[in-house]
């Protein structure tokens, strides 16, 4: 099994359509979660928003590998995996307002984008709430004997909760079609995920469950979309669950609120000196692309329009707060 | 009208719909060899070991595999052993299951039965003996079912399986052995929140539910000796519940003792006398109560077991004070 990916090696397999439709993929997810943190310092978007800058090689590298049948569960920090999962940016938008005509009717927000219609099973606020589901819909599509994958995407921190030990056995133990994907931005929420974390980390855990995996560098979508599709093609062979390690950097803190002066400001300098974006941008330029500035524009002004859309659309109908709880015994009164 | 034990009931309710509908399917630990109770016997055998899965001791992700394996259209029994277990998988029952339709805008349909039997088991102590249904009736999203003899467990278990909510099942433990009579033939789904009228008297009503039922028939009948005669209900389904024939019988009773075997406090007994007391106005209700445990956990020591539980005797005195009063 491979352990590291170079972008050189790996890219030259990568015919240009689709290096651009990585870079379409990573500039929407960038100027989605750009515009968003604009408008919520400009009050438009109430509540915290999570966002994933400088990870959006990871979402873009592995869901390029996915049908619309295959599922992925997601975390907090679940705006670039629902992109690019298929989901709609403007009715994401119109969720992240709290607008009628949003993905939950306003009853979800940034934590809660789900989109079922492509696969997007839900970002979770809970850490390692998606594990579990991940499985279990992986058990289920076997039973149903459908062809469909799973992927789960979780950070560095959920390492440190027992679902993420059960998850792994379970789907080791029924040899179930899923691709765990750790998303290893460095921190926990706040803390150095090294300094809250006792041994060699997610591949040797997950190795003492039968899980092998490959380690990649998550800034470079290149690599991960080879490592992915590598391991997504053994997954999908029946050989029981694979795990992709993306070591990636958040540039931002852990919510909108928070303006990150804990940060090392090296580090940051460093990571946005190497960030995945523009990586791929010298990548298609070298090879001869065209348009790179005009996606990158059009990414922007998509989500200046969504946000303007969502600013503009009705909040939803307050007697709604009563719809979806449940079919029997739902209560209809104030 | 065949003989049976609730573990049976259940037995019958669950091959039945696993016979009707191939979605349906069972996880949990040690159902594979029959479960706990012998409430999966022989379905290995006939379901093969992909509907009938024994698990590691995972609950969180017994629970939560169950959630998903649903949002792909499976409809899964998940077996928590005994309730005292749920503990462990709180997250995914609390945050993820009872949350999902309505966090994603309509989009999920978590149809999954939690079976959780529940309450005391003679000498089992305070982690294998509790009862804390009054804790997911304060839960937004769930159905709970608490059935107190064989024919509802089997026609409760029917709805629960057919049921697109997700169902938070209780059986009772103590009763589960215990010899019971119910219909013979395919098995008929209860619908949930209607009660069941255990006994008519107009001199007060007891609403009651679980493992505490026969107690109170033992209760009713010593008091009927003494000439107290008890409207009895069973409310079978704590939500939804059946407010109307609770009303409807205090209506006409004017007195109210909620017996269960829960701690009192903070129990769902405080909520029905809450209701009634709403509903009626206090000129229509000369008295409304709650008999439950104390505030204690369950002890091991039979005499210590015997202190706390709600007994016979103790309802008895609880409803002779309620109907004279």
């Amino acid at each position: 099994m491979p352990k590291k990916k170079s972008s050189e090696k790996a890219g030259s397999g990568h015919n240009l359509a689709r290096l651009t439709e990585l870079y379409n993929t990573m500039t929407r997810i960038r100027a989605f979660e750009e515009t968003a943190l604009t408008a919520h310092k400009a009050g438009e978007i109430p509540g915290p928003l999570h966002v994933s800058i400088g990870q959006e090689g990871v979402a873009a590298g592995v869901c390029i590998n996915l049908t619309r049948e295959d599922r992925i569960t997601s975390n907090h920090r679940g705006h670039g995996h629902a992109l690019a999962k298929g989901a709609e940016a403007s009715r994401m938008f119109l969720e992240l307002f709290g607008r009628a005509g949003g993905y939950c009717g306003g009853k979800g927000g940034s934590m809660h984008i789900a989109d079922f219609s492509v696969g997007m099973l839900g970002a979770n606020g809970v850490v390692t709430g998606g594990i579990p589901i991940a499985v279990g819909a992986a058990q289920g599509l076997k039973m149903l004997k459908s062809k469909a994958v799973v992927v789960c995407f979780f950070g560095d921190g959920a390492i440190n909760r027992g679902p993420f030990l059960e998850g792994l056995n379970w789907a080791a133990l029924y040899n179930l079609p899923v691709l765990f994907v750790c998303e290893d931005n460095g921190v926990a929420a706040f803390t150095a995920t090294a300094s809250v974390t006792a041994g060699p980390g997610v591949m040797a855990r997950a190795a003492s469950l039968g899980v092998s995996g490959v380690s990649v560098d998550g800034n470079d979508v290149v690599a991960v979309d080879a490592a992915a599709a590598h391991l997504l093609a053994e997954v999908r062979g029946g050989v029981g669950p694979r795990l992709l390690h993306a070591k990636t950097y958040r540039w931002t803190g852990h919510t909108s609120t928070d303006a990150a002066a804990w940060r090392d400001p090296v580090e940051v300098s460093a990571a946005k000196a190497g960030c995945p974006i523009a990586r791929l941008k010298s990548l298609l330029i070298e090879r001869g692309a065209a348009n790179v500035e005009a996606i990158a524009q059009a990414a922007a002004g998509e989500m200046t329009a969504c946000r303007s859309a969502a600013h503009a659309a009705p909040w939803p109908d307050p007697a709604t707060a009563f719809d979806d709880v449940q079919d029997v015994g739902a209560v209809r009164h104030v | 009208m065949i003989d049976v034990t609730l573990v049976d009931a259940g037995r019958l309710a669950v091959q039945q719909e696993m016979r009707r509908d191939p979605r349906v399917w069972v996880l949990g630990e040690d159902v594979a060899r029959g479960g706990l109770w012998g409430q999966y016997r022989g379905f290995l055998e006939e379901f093969g070991a992909e509907r009938i899965v024994s698990t590691p001791i995972s609950e969180s992700t017994i629970m939560g595999a169950g959630l998903g394996a649903a949002l792909v259209g499976t409809r899964p029994i998940i077996e928590m052993r005994i309730f005292d277990f749920v503990m462990c998988a709180m997250d995914e029952l609390v945050n993820q299951i009872a949350k999902i339709r309505y966090m994603f805008g309509g989009q999920a349909r978590p149809a999954v039965v939690v079976r959780m039997p529940h309450g005391m088991w003679r000498n089992s102590a305070a982690q294998h003996s509790q009862m804390l249904e009054s804790w997911f009736v304060h839960l937004p999203g769930v159905i709970v079912v608490a059935p107190s003899c064989a024919a509802d467990e089997a026609g409760l278990m029917v709805s629960a399986i057919r049921s697109d909510d997700p169902v938070l099942f209780f059986d009772p433990k103590d009763l589960w052995l215990a010899a019971d009579r119910m219909p013979a033939g395919e098995i008929q789904p209860i619908p949930f929140g209607k009660a069941r009228r255990l006994h008519e008297g107009g001199d007060l009503t007891i609403v009651t539910w679980s493992a505490i039922v026969p107690k109170v028939m033992e209760a009713v009948t010593l008091l009927a000796a003494q000439g107290v005669h008890a409207d009895v209900l069973d409310l079978r389904t704590l939500w939804p519940w059946d407010e109307a024939a609770v009303l409807a019988s205090v209506k006409k009773t004017k007195r109210l003792l909620v017996v269960h075997e829960a701690v009192e406090v903070g129990g769902f007994g405080g909520e029905i006398v809450a209701r009634v007391i709403d509903q009626l106005g206090t000129a229509h209700v000369k008295v409304a109560r709650r008999l439950g445990a104390p505030r204690l956990p369950i002890p091991f020591s039979p005499p210590l077991e015997n202190q706390i539980r709600v007994t016979t005797e103790k309802i008895v005195a609880a409803a002779m004070k309620a109907a004279r009063e």
